[in-house]
């Protein structure tokens, strides 16, 4: 799924452009090319444009340039209410004068459907999230989550091909969400429907997507699958807003084949895998996930001093604060097997890791 | 759980709902007392006036204060036999009392708003009373034939009556007659249903005038950045800085046939210099100078539910495959049905007690109750017709906000 092309995606942005006062672009020349049936996420900081790009793709914001694809034909001079496609919105936005049965056959009574089509479709949307017996229930008298459901089956009864979802969780608690987040992808995985999702919630996105699509600042940094986006990070931003991650900055020695070897501006000298650090001589920011440090003798190649900082006990692991070269806030997370020694605070040891573990990447 | 049997004590023994309603009153105490100075002035300036001038539309003590003796005598009367002697009498004794104490003139005008025409029938025989010899019945008539009429005594039958239904009838077009029974008026004096008929009339058109114009301004400025819609909402208020009457009469120079409107209608060719529109004056004039007035008292309760409404509602609708018409009247509209309804009411109940306007442009056909409650009040003196008219306005007033109620439920009007 990770090579979908321009010609054959099934929504694709082609050299998309959004600006709203005429004076900065929100969106700057966004390309995406999105397959059928693929479960997409866009992940992003607040503000990096990610409402924006679905609204443009449901119609209510034109791009002020470039294409956006919607089965291989330009949809940008077709209305929103021709495009077909299903929205869940953040509030929800279930119509608070109509019950949750009048709710879910809306969209198939303005597709002039008949009766008795449309009940059998509303029964089976509503008995898919589990919520058949609240069919004449108004929205304000179901809970957040009931009515997250609700808003889910309403985008989804009149068999879109497509679904765009903006942070539709946002506003439930976090074993709620989870719980709906594994509902969303179980529906994703029956239906075959394209899904495009929005969050700025980093786990939602590794847990839910085919890809993610990292935004910032209007384009996108990087599009991947999610463990290519956790263990490849492409640069500094990626790998500092996905997961834990450590960073050292400093200057490249020497590149030879794909090994950089850098000296960090604490002091010391380590080799990295060289992924975006450009030549010798300019400044990289090195990146190491904490589960991939070692402490102690059986460092691997990258050893170096460290002293223990802080402690924090979190049952199945321990977090460890370290000064590892200069850093004072280097994070290890040890495991907490019967055999890993203890540490205390203020000890002195060693810790290291493999050169491809620790990716050099582009001065952030 | 704990094993309480009984009442629920506090720390120091005082039983808890006890100790709830000291801390209740409390506050309830503080809250009078806070709502206490608007209260009392409510009460002295609001209702007390308005409880006694309504209480004057049913009670008139006039002629029973100041001809005692004649209200004892015509209490017996049935209406129809022929004039006792008693009752001559009795009405003589009264007159002679009345004349001395300079009351007669008021009693004539009672008796005079009953059967037109007594005023000096009463006025001329209490001059001559004092002089009257017994038999007295023999002495009226030979004074006034109209003594011997059994109608001049059933007009002061009625009179007589100190609680009478007869003002709110007259209100209503119908008349209350001597012998209890309530009848319509004659043609010529069924004036008061086709005024009230007429004031619903205007105020409906007005309320109706006011949404088709406001809807889609208070549309606009819900949708506008709040910069922009701030601007223009002030815009909206500016009538209200500028007096009630400055505007009415500035909508004279406008309209009048004269006036700047015609002169443009002339000078398009619209309408010839001979014919031009009478626009004013009548209740055209009334119909577009309070819908002017009024129209923000409808788009300020519209806006302020539609900037609640939010625009993912309709979008919501359009990405399901509403057409933006459907959209708008199945998501968009049941949702501003509260301003409606508060802006709709708010119109119609000024609307229907509007006074100064109407009196200004209305001309002739473009008065309204109001008017006539103030020519009761300030030309023809009176007070117990104005008062029954105004009872009758309030109970319109009152049988709209129950229909309102009814339809719209008043939970659900939002004024701001
Ligand atoms: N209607 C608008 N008019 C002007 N600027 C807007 C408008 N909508 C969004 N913006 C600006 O565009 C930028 C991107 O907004 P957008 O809503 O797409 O962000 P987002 O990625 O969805 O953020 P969040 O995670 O907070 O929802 C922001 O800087 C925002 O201020
Ligand atoms: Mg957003």
């Amino acid at each position: 799924m990770s090579t979908v092309s321009k010609e054959d995606g099934f929504v694709v942005f082609d050299h998309v452009q959004k600006s709203y006062d005429g004076e900065t672009l929100v969106v700057k020349d966004l390309n995406l090319a999105i397959g059928k049936g693929e479960f997409l996420t866009m992940l992003g900081p607040s503000g990096s444009g990610k409402t924006t790009c679905l609204m443009m793709l449901a119609g209510f914001e034109t791009a002020t340039h470039g294409d956006i694809l919607l089965g291989g034909k330009p949809i940008n001079n077709i209305p929103p209410h021709k495009r077909g496609i299903g929205m869940v919105f953040q509030n929800y936005a279930l119509f608070p004068h109509m019950t949750v049965g009048e709710n879910l056959s809306f969209p198939l009574e303005v597709r002039k459907m008949g009766k008795a089509e449309r009940e059998e479709k509303v029964r089976n949307a509503l008995d898919m999230v589990q919520m058949g017996d609240f069919i004449n229930r108004r929205p304000a008298q179901l809970s957040g989550g009931q009515q997250q459901r609700i808003a889910l089956a309403r985008s989804l009864v009149f068999e879109p091909d497509l679904v765009l979802m903006d942070e539709p969780l946002g506003a439930l608690d976090k074993q709620l969400r989870e719980h709906m987040q594994y509902e969303i992808k179980h529906l994703h995985d029956q239906l075959g429907v394209t899904v495009v999702y929005v969050t700025h919630d980093q786990s939602e996105a590794l847990t839910m997507s085919d890809r993610v699509a990292v935004f910032d600042d209007g384009v996108i940094q990087q599009l991947a699958t999610p463990d290519d986006l956790y263990e490849r990070p492409e640069n500094a931003f990626v790998a500092q807003f996905i997961g834990e991650n450590n960073r050292l900055v400093g200057v490249v020695k020497d590149i030879s084949g794909d090994v950089a070897t850098v000296e960090v501006d604490g002091g010391g000298v380590v080799t990295a895998k060289a992924v975006n650090c450009g030549g010798a001589g300019g400044r990289t920011t090195l990146s190491i996930r904490p589960e991939r440090v070692k402490v102690g003798a059986d460092g691997g190649p990258n050893r170096t001093d460290a002293e223990v900082l802080e402690l924090i006990y979190l049952g199945d692991h321990i977090r460890c604060r370290m000064r590892v070269l200069g850093n004072e806030e280097f994070i290890v997370k040890i495991p907490n097997a019967a055999d890993n020694k203890r540490l205390v605070v203020g000890e002195k040891t060693t810790v290291g890791w493999e050169t491809e573990d620790c990716r050099a990447l582009d001065a952030s | 759980m704990s094993d309480v049997t009984g009442p629920i004590v506090t720390a120091d023994g005082v039983p808890l709902k006890r100790k709830l309603a000291q801390a209740m009153f409390r506050s309830r105490a503080r809250a009078f007392g806070l709502a206490l100075p608007l209260l009392a002035f409510i009460i002295v300036a609001f209702i007390i006036p308005i409880l006694t001038l309504l209480w004057r539309g049913v009670h008139d003590s006039r002629f029973a204060d100041y001809m005692p003796r004649t209200t004892e005598a015509v209490a017996q009367w049935d209406t129809k036999s022929p004039i006792t002697e008693d009752m001559a009498a009795a009405i003589v004794a009264d007159m002679v009392v009345a004349k001395k104490k300079h009351t007669i003139g008021r009693v004539a005008t009672r008796v005079n708003r009953e059967l037109p025409g007594t005023r000096s029938l009463f006025t001329s025989t209490a001059r001559k009373a004092k002089k009257m010899k017994p038999p007295y019945l023999e002495a009226l008539l030979k004074k006034d034939e109209k003594w011997g009429d059994n109608a001049t005594w059933q007009a002061i039958k009625i009179t007589a009556k100190t609680y009478t239904p007869a003002y709110l009838l007259q209100a209503v077009d119908l008349k209350y007659n001597a012998d209890g029974s309530i009848t319509r008026q004659p043609e010529r004096y069924r004036i008061y249903m086709k005024l009230l008929i007429r004031t619903m009339r205007i105020s409906l058109i007005v309320t109706l005038a006011t949404l088709v114009l406001g809807y889609p301004v208070a549309y606009l400025l819900s949708t506008l950045p709040v910069r922009t819609s701030n601007l223009l909402l002030i815009l909206v208020l500016l009538p209200f800085w500028t007096s009630l009457l400055v505007r009415t009469t500035s909508w004279i120079a406008i309209l009048q046939s004269e006036g700047v409107l015609n002169n443009l209608f002339v000078l398009f060719g619209i309408t010839t210099d001979q014919q031009r529109f009478s626009m004013i004056y009548n209740e055209t004039g009334v119909l577009i100078a309070m819908t002017h007035i009024l129209l923000p008292f409808m788009i300020l309760p519209l806006y302020s539910v539609m900037k609640t409404i939010p625009p993912s509602y309709v979008r919501a609708a359009k990405s399901m495959g509403a057409r933006p018409a459907t959209a708008f009247w199945r998501v968009y509209f049941p949702q501003s049905v509260p301003g409606i309804g508060a802006g709709a009411l708010l119109v119609f109940i000024l609307a229907i007690g509007y006074y100064i306007t109407p009196a200004l442009v209305g001309g002739e056909d473009g008065q309204m109750i109001s008017n006539m409650i103030d020519f009761h009040m300030r030309k023809s003196l009176n007070w117990n017709l104005a008062a029954a008219l105004g009872a009758v306005l309030l109970v319109v007033v009152l049988f709209f906000f129950w229909l309102y109620d009814r339809l719209v439920g008043i939970d659900n009007m939002k004024l701001g």
